[in-house]
This record gives C-alpha cells, sequence and structure tokens, in this order.
C-alpha cells in the first residue's frame, strides 16, 4: 500500500533504508532541517546541509524510486543564540528558490526559551513574506503542552492561514487544540519518546481523520523508518477501512503538501 | 474532554484478545522497575518522577476516559516562566514536581 512519509531525516539514514521503505510502499519523503545531534559552529555548516537537502539527497532517493522534498529552517535547538541563529536565516531566502523545497521547517521551540521564542517569530516572519507552508517542531517530554501553546499563539499572530501549517509531534494532550484552532496536527511514531502507531491509531479513532497525517521523523537516534507502514498494518488489523487508511498516510499529507506548487507525486 | 465512547470499531473481547499479552508484559516491566528502586542501594529519598509515576498509576484505575492526556497532563511543565535562554539546562526529565493536588 502506498504511503508518503512527510518527516524523516534521511540524512541521517542509510540507502538500504531508502530501498526497505520503497518496498514497503513509500513514494515520497519530505525532511525538515533539524539538529545532527550536534551543534554546528558556523553558518557554513548550515549552508553544507542546505545543499546536501537540496542537492544530494532528492538523487539518492530517486535511485530507489522515491521522491524527495525538503523545508528549510535553523531548526530551535541551535536557534538560542539569537545572533548565529540569524546568520543561518540569512541564508534560507536563496534555497527557497530550489524545486524541492517546501516551505521552512521544522521551526518551534524546544526548552521554552525566550531566545528560541524570538527566532520562531523571524522564522515565521520568513515564511510570511515568502509565502511559505510552515512545518513545526514541539518540544518534547514534559516542555510538550507549555511549548506547542507557545508556539500556536506565535503563529496565530501572524497572517499565515492555520490550515498551511502542520503542527509535529502532537500526543494526546495537544492534538485537540491543535485542531481545534485550525492547524494541521503531524503524529510522529517513535519508539520511546513520542507514539506507537497503536497510540497513533487511537488518536484516528477518537479525534476523526481529517488534517492529521502520520510520519516516522526518523533520524539519527532510536527510531523506525517503516513506522508509517506498521501503523498502517495496526490500523489494518482492527479492521478499519483501506480508504481510512490510505486518507491519513497518503492523501491528507498529499492534501497539505499540495498547498506548496513544487508538490507533485509521480502516478506509477 | 471529548466523549470517545465506542470510537474503536473492536468490541471488548477482540481489544482483550489482541492486546492483553502485550501490555501484561508491560506491566510486569513497570512492576520490575518499581522492585528494582526499592531494591537499589543508598538513602537518597524518592525524587519528583518517582512521585510522578506513582500518581499516573493512580490515573490507570480511576475508571475514567482519557487516561493518556491525562497522564501526558499530569507530567507536563505549567509553569509560565519563559527562561532567557537553554544555557546550562540539561534534557528534558519526563516529568515536572508535582504541585498541590496534581495527584487527585
Amino acid at each position: 500500500m502506498k504511503y508518503i512519509d512527510p518527516h524523516i531525516h534521511m540524512v541521517s539514514r542509510t540507502t538500504d533504508d531508502y530501498q526497505r521503505m520503497a518496498l514497503a510502499g513509500c513514494v515520497a519523503v519530505t525532511e525538515p532541517a533539524f539538529w545532527a545531534g550536534f551543534d554546528r559552529s558556523s553558518a557554513q555548516g548550515f549552508f553544507d546541509y542546505f545543499r546536501q537537502l537540496t542537492e544530494y539527497e532528492p538523487r539518492r532517493a530517486a535511485q530507489a524510486g522515491i521522491q524527495h522534498f525538503t523545508w528549510l529552517c535553523i531548526n530551535p535547538k541551535e536557534a538560542d543564540d539569537p545572533a548565529f541563529a540569524r546568520d543561518v536565516i540569512a541564508l534560507i531566502p536563496e534555497f527557497l528558490k530550489c524545486e524541492t523545497v517546501l516551505g521552512i521547517g521544522e521551526i518551534g521551540l524546544n526548552k521554552n526559551t525566550r531566545n528560541e521564542q524570538i527566532i520562531l517569530e523571524e522564522q515565521i516572519a520568513l515564511a510570511e513574506t515568502h509565502n511559505q507552508l510552515v512545518l513545526v517542531h514541539t518540544p518534547h517530554l514534559e516542555d510538550k503542552r507549555k511549548g506547542t501553546r507557545l508556539i500556536m499563539d506565535a503563529l496565530q499572530a501572524s497572517s499565515i492561514d492555520p490550515g498551511r501549517i502542520l503542527i509535529d509531534h502532537v500526543e494526546e494532550h495537544t492534538v485537540g487544540e491543535v485542531l481545534d484552532r485550525g492547524f494541521w496536527a503531524g503524529m510522529t511514531l517513535y519508539p520511546d519518546t513520542k507514539m506507537t502507531p497503536q497510540r497513533a491509531a487511537d488518536v484516528i479513532e477518537m479525534y476523526g481523520s481529517e488534517r492529521i497525517w502520520m510520519n516516522s521523523a526518523g533520524d539519527w537516534g532510536c527510531s523506525d523508518p517503516l513506522a508509517v507502514p506498521k501503523a498502517q498494518q495496526e490500523m489494518r488489523r482492527r479492521g478499519h477501512t483501506t480508504q481510512l487508511i490510505d486518507q491519513v498516510t497518503y492523501s491528507n499529507p498529499q492534501k497539505f503538501l499540495s498547498q506548496s506548487p513544487r508538490f507533485h507525486v509521480a502516478e506509477t | 474532554m471529548k466523549d470517545v465512547t465506542e470510537t474503536c470499531p473492536l468490541n471488548r473481547g477482540q481489544v482483550m484478545a489482541m492486546y492483553f499479552l502485550e501490555h501484561r508484559a508491560r506491566l510486569l516491566d513497570v512492576a520490575a522497575f518499581l522492585d528494582r528502586l526499592d531494591r537499589s542501594c543508598g538513602q537518597e529519598s524518592p525524587d519528583f518522577r518517582e512521585q510522578a509515576l506513582y500518581s499516573a498509576i493512580g490515573l490507570l484505575s480511576d475508571g475514567q476516559p482519557h487516561r493518556t492526556a491525562r497522564i501526558l497532563a499530569l507530567l507536563s511543565d505549567c509553569t509560565d516562566e519563559l527562561p532567557q535562554s537553554a544555557e546550562g539546562m540539561k534534557g528534558a526529565l519526563g516529568a515536572v514536581p508535582l504541585t498541590e493536588g496534581d495527584s487527585e
């Protein structure tokens, strides 16, 4: 069954992950810019990273028959130094011209600090100025509820339509408010700190299938690039229809992402 | 909170048959973890995470819906303060010290 993984960090994954994902039905991925597990020492490090995301990774994905799109930003974990963050942000407008860039992301908060909030607002303004879609990272664990609310407040202070913003890493205590405020919601299927495929299926059952998607957020940590097809399997064994499973793992991501004229899944 | 009555397509027996063994094992993992804490060396008093865990366990058996959301809320930072910088901060710990009334 085909699917889109709309949030996965393929720069941290091996080529055989691409091959296994293709075998499992993956037709397209979108890769937000993120923290590489260590803090980069210069804006030049981000310049190289943005080139990797826009030039190299689409070619590597294509070898497995998967389309690769990307999002650009300075991630919240490296955004606590505003001067450094601004040097990185200054690089982004030129990369927004690349044909596989879908928007600004994953921006958000990490430890809910004022410095992070300043850079979040500046990157929201960047998206606003360049009419870009936005992909949002919400903080982990005990910081998530407070951070998610702060982020939504900042986004709603802008002129960006909430329907063009995806708030990711929602869990049971944040998903309702995200949807009620008009945003799209992303569920990250992660072995330890986020959601299991079982809980994601529970959320679909409780909160419905409109404006919601699932992703693996596979990266360099403990994560699973096949998490989305495992969630499909979980829904299937509960007796959910193929139509519903397709909606949350293919049609919904396609609908949100197609708000960018650059996103198009080739029919095979 | 949202009414989620009968939103799972399976009946109670099917849910039990499909998931009981998996969650029996997880329950035993929690029990073994608590036993391990009790067997640990030294005289340190319990830290806030242990208190939070026992409060969360209380929510499991209260018979009310939305246990997951309520446990996540119990483990969340509810303060309004925003530090200027993350410098010197540790990573997320998964719980916060409980305030009066949190365990109810």
